[in-house]
């Protein structure tokens, strides 16, 4: 199957979204480069704002996202609840 | 009435109120006179409410995330300077990666500023129409924080001087400005396909991540900022780029031949373009994370490729040039950096030979080429800077008609054979790279034929200093030209080894480790 | 080894770039806007005619009948790039996201006399479609416009528009649900009074010069509209009669309309300097639309103000003719030149 994957600046804040998406996506590979997290998954990958959360500690809203965001690749579809990244259709 | 009882409206449904409901259908004016551009290249749309919001952004958490990325980028962007970041980049040969940078990239983000604001205007469905408008606001974020973040060093170093000036006159620079001149005078929908998909969705992870994150490791915290930062906008209109594909595809089976033509296109077009990119991660970064070989294969052929089986789908196929691309990716950048070494005299950045540290890093990256191939290349330039003539090309190249680069690629399966084809149009002979150029212009002759060459308005005397007499005893005219370039013979340009920039950095790093 | 790089004072080799530095001199620093706007459009040797319209180059001075010497002539007295830009908007979103969640969580929509709750949906949700003829407007002008330094702010000024016509959205879901912007809309598109606006409104978006649209939408439009909503009918009539909260929640639209006039004005008196030619035009212009604008809006301000409305557009008019009249503009009453 097809990998999606999305990137990250490295900075505290992302750290927490990293951890949440690495819980919630068992299969997800974490590959660490200068000032960048890059995270592929076959498939599929959710994130969860519950889960970031959790982690942060604070209301989280997923929009925020696009202000650690670098790249991704797959179809977006994008809720209040969560932020899905697939090939699968 | 009770605030309570009203249903809570979810992120989808919210934002279709807030952006598609706002349109409507004229009877004062005929929709075709208030959106006169969406007929005549053949694309049919049958219902622009099947549209699907990629991201949904209202304006006023737009405004409320832009506003906190600038907020940072620009304390990183000062502090950078106050503390004189540029001394700590970890060679002064980095800098002039960022010279090409300059003077290229800003005004391709200012095109796409440009072009986007007048899809923005011209194409018919809101949802569509808003997600444009983002990406023309975010483009010309792009081209200020790149000047903004690069300003500083053209306070320290040369070649940054007059990028504008330059971007519209220097030989390479109209690679870039041809490109995306091409994209913006093209109708909306090749537009969106030759930038929001091809080049956004397709290539420019190719750009930006392996390369900035080559300036994050390079001690460039300046370039790394206004990289990541762009980059983070670039994932809406990366996915902008797929959903418009996915929509002209699935409005109407007869769009597809149209598509696919302009994928063909302009993933060719892009890939020529990022010849240059190939050598700045090959021969212009002191450290390098990844070579542009496999930047490629995990970019392009992975990622692109995954693009590509689910667009299988609606009929898409993979373009035909990816097959010359696989062969070419062995020898891309040499090819380039080996041009642009010899070309040395008439470019706006310093050239040098890499060192032999280096050739062995770029022999393990390329193994089935570079010591072959390159290497004893540029070994026989290093024993002609030894005995003091320092190989300089003094000669105009020949451009290719449709990309603008010189006949510099090789015949996929000869690399002792530049790639050369030509065709006769209206009695004139016009030539080309590759069959792919070539098959460009055979499609659209009218179009390319209008094509401003550099080199070829040099021959015709359009290209010399303000009040210049070409006929005077003691005209020079190379020296004219560097004059209309604005370029600073000796400053801006030449071997690095020798440069006052070469000369500076050292004597600044210096006083900054003494007391 | 660290090395602390601030301790060492290097003499710069120049200050600015030399485009920049041909028009403001050698000898100092640039401002970012300066840097971030000047010559920053492409403007020679461009290449390819435009397939959308082939009689033009792509970036060409001749879309509009104004002729400027130097198109760089054109200030945003605001200065605003993206960053300085983003950044002022921003922070109006923030005090209009406070007043929103204030008259939200205290209920105070429904604390309004139904028949001025009433009467602010009447008059504003249908304005969600004219704010978005508005962003089109300035986005176009942005497009097919000559030089960054006025193509610039009509992007901001487009966004700015979006903007709006999602605060009108917002109170109409706040003071009613989503049913009254279906109804809005059904008024914007067959109720009889605000056909002359919507006519306006198609009229403004097939204009193809766009300088002339800049005068029909930002100078006059703007002009008489906003005052005529925002300052007179929700911050005066809306208020006296219980309606304050909905004032909160249109602070946003009188400071835009405050802080945007300034770049109006100061772009249409530039021009306007430029020449007789220029002056002449723009008086055409503005005689034109302001007579079109203000049929347009007679219907809007009865809505608002009933029997007053018309005394309460005289108003509005006078106070834009002054306003006008501080720009080299010769006011004309009547048609078209």
């Amino acid at each position: 199957m097809s990998k999606v994957f999305i990137a990250l600046q490295a900075n505290e804040d992302s750290r927490c979204i990293v951890d949440a998406i690495v819980a919630d996506n068992p299969e997800a590979t974490v590959n660490l480069q200068p000032a960048m997290v890059k995270i592929d998954m076959p498939g599929r990958l959710v994130i969860r704002r519950t889960s970031i959360e959790e982690r942060l500690g604070r209301d989280f809203d997923l929009q925020e996202v696009q202000v650690h965001l670098i790249s991704l690749s797959g179809h977006v579809d994008e809720t209040e609840d969560e932020l899905t990244l697939s090939w699968d259709r | 009435m009770d605030m309570n009882v009203k249903k809570k409206l979810g992120l989808k449904e919210k934002y279709a109120l807030m952006t598609r409901s706002l349109g409507w259908e004229t009877s004062y004016e005929p929709m075709d006179a208030v959106f006169p551009q969406t007929r005549y290249e053949g694309i049919r749309i049958h219902d622009w409410d099947k549209w699907e919001d990629p991201f949904r952004l209202t304006m006023d958490a737009y405004w409320k995330y832009q506003a906190e990325k600038e907020r940072k980028l620009y304390a990183i962007v000062d502090a950078y300077a106050q503390n004189n970041g540029h001394l700590g980049v970890t060679d002064a040969r980095y800098i002039n990666a960022l010279k090409i940078f300059l003077s290229a990239v800003p005004s391709l983000e200012y095109n796409a500023h440009r072009g986007f604001a007048r899809l923005g205007r011209e194409l018919p469905g809101v949802g569509p129409q808003i997600a444009c408008q983002m990406q023309a606001i975010d483009e010309i974020r792009h081209a200020q924080t790149q000047i903004h973040s690069l300003s500083n060093y053209n306070r320290f170093y040369n070649g940054f001087h007059d990028w504008k000036h330059m971007n519209d006159r220097l030989w390479y620079l109209s690679v870039p400005k041809s490109f995306f001149e091409d994209a913006c005078t093209c109708g909306p929908f090749e537009f969106i396909i030759a930038i929001g998909f091809s080049f956004e969705y397709v290539l420019t992870n190719l750009v930006f991540v392996p390369f900035i994150s080559g300036a994050a490791y390079n001690g460039d915290m300046g370039a790394m900022t206004f990289g990541f930062s762009a980059q983070s906008d670039e994932a809406r209109h990366m996915t902008l780029g797929l959903e418009v594909i996915k929509f002209m595809l699935e409005q109407d089976p007869a769009n597809l031949p149209i598509i696919q033509a302009w994928i063909d296109k302009w993933v060719w077009r892009g890939v020529r373009l990022l010849s240059i990119v190939a050598m700045l991660m090959d021969y212009m970064l002191p450290k390098r994370i990844m070579s542009w070989k496999e930047a490629w294969e995990v970019y392009f052929e992975e990622n692109g490729m995954a693009l590509f089986k689910d667009l299988a789908r609606y009929g898409i196929k993979v373009p035909d040039c990816v097959e010359l691309i696989k062969k070419e990716k062995d020898h891309l950048s040499h090819q380039a950096w080996n041009a642009f070494y010899t070309a040395g005299k008439m470019t706006n950045f310093h050239t040098w030979l890499p060192t032999e540290e280096e050739m062995d890093w770029l022999s393990s990256k390329y193994p089935d080429t570079f010591d072959r191939l390159y290497r004893p290349r540029f070994e026989h330039y290093r024993e002609m800077e030894k005995q003091g003539k320092r190989f300089y090309n003094t000669t105009l190249p020949m451009l290719c008609q449709v990309c603008q680069i010189p006949m510099l690629f090789t015949e996929a399966d000869d690399p002792t054979q530049i790639s050369y084809r030509q065709v006769t149009h209206q009695g004139d002979k016009y030539h080309f790279c590759s069959d792919h150029c070539q098959h460009i212009f055979e499609r659209e002759p009218d179009k390319y034929v209008e094509a401003w060459l550099p080199a070829h308005q040099i021959w015709q005397g359009n290209c010399f200093a303000e009040g210049a007499d070409p006929g005077a005893p003691d005209f020079d005219p190379l020296k004219s030209v560097l004059d209309y370039w604005h370029l600073v013979y000796g400053r801006d340009n030449l071997d690095f080894e020798g440069s006052e920039d070469q000369k500076n950095f050292a004597a600044w790093r210096a006083q900054a480790t003494r007391n | 080894m660290h090395i602390d790089l601030r301790t060492v004072a290097i003499t710069p080799l120049r200050h600015t770039f030399d485009h920049i530095a041909r028009r403001i001199g050698a000898d100092k620093a640039a401002s970012r806007y300066q840097e971030g706007t000047l010559d920053i459009q492409p403007s020679a040797n461009l290449q390819y005619r435009p397939t959308w319209d082939p009689a033009h180059q792509l970036y060409d001075p001749a879309r509009t009948a104004i002729v400027m010497q130097d198109w760089y002539a054109f200030k945003d007295p605001r200065q605003f790039y993206y960053g300085t830009y983003t950044l002022a908007r921003a922070r109006m979103q923030e005090a209009a996201e406070a007043g929103f969640d204030f008259v939200e969580t205290r209920g105070l929509g429904d604390l309004m006399p139904d028949d001025v709750r009433r009467r602010a949906l009447d008059v504003l949700v249908p304005l969600r479609h004219v704010a978005y003829g508005a962003n089109l407007n300035n986005v176009g002008m942005c497009a097919y416009g000559y030089g960054t330094a006025v193509t610039q702010p009509c992007m901001y000024q487009g966004m700015d528009h979006l903007g709006i016509a999602q605060y009108l959205t917002r109170i109409g879901l706040w003071l009613a649900g989503p049913a009254e912007l279906e109804d809005g809309r059904s008024h914007w598109l067959g109720d009889g009074r605000w056909q002359p606006l919507r006519r306006q409104v198609e009229n403004s978006l097939v204009v193809k010069d766009w300088f002339e649209l800049f005068v029909a939408q930002n100078l006059v439009q703007d002009g008489l509209l906003y005052p005529l909503v925002y300052a007179h009918f929700v911050d005066r009539r809306l208020n006296a009669e219980g309606g304050a909260a909905v004032s909160m929640v249109c602070a946003f639209m009188n400071e835009w309309f405050a802080e945007s006039s300034r770049w109006v004005d100061a772009t249409v008196k530039t021009a306007a300097a430029e020449s007789p030619a220029n002056a002449a035009l723009i008086a055409g212009w503005l005689a034109h639309w302001r007579g079109r604008v203000r049929e347009a809006l007679l219907p809007v301000a009865e809505l608002a103000f009933d029997q007053d409305g018309e005394k309460v557009l005289d108003t509005v008019t006078e106070a834009f003719d002054a306003r006008v009249a501080k720009l080299g503009v010769a006011l004309k009453e009547g048609g078209h030149v």
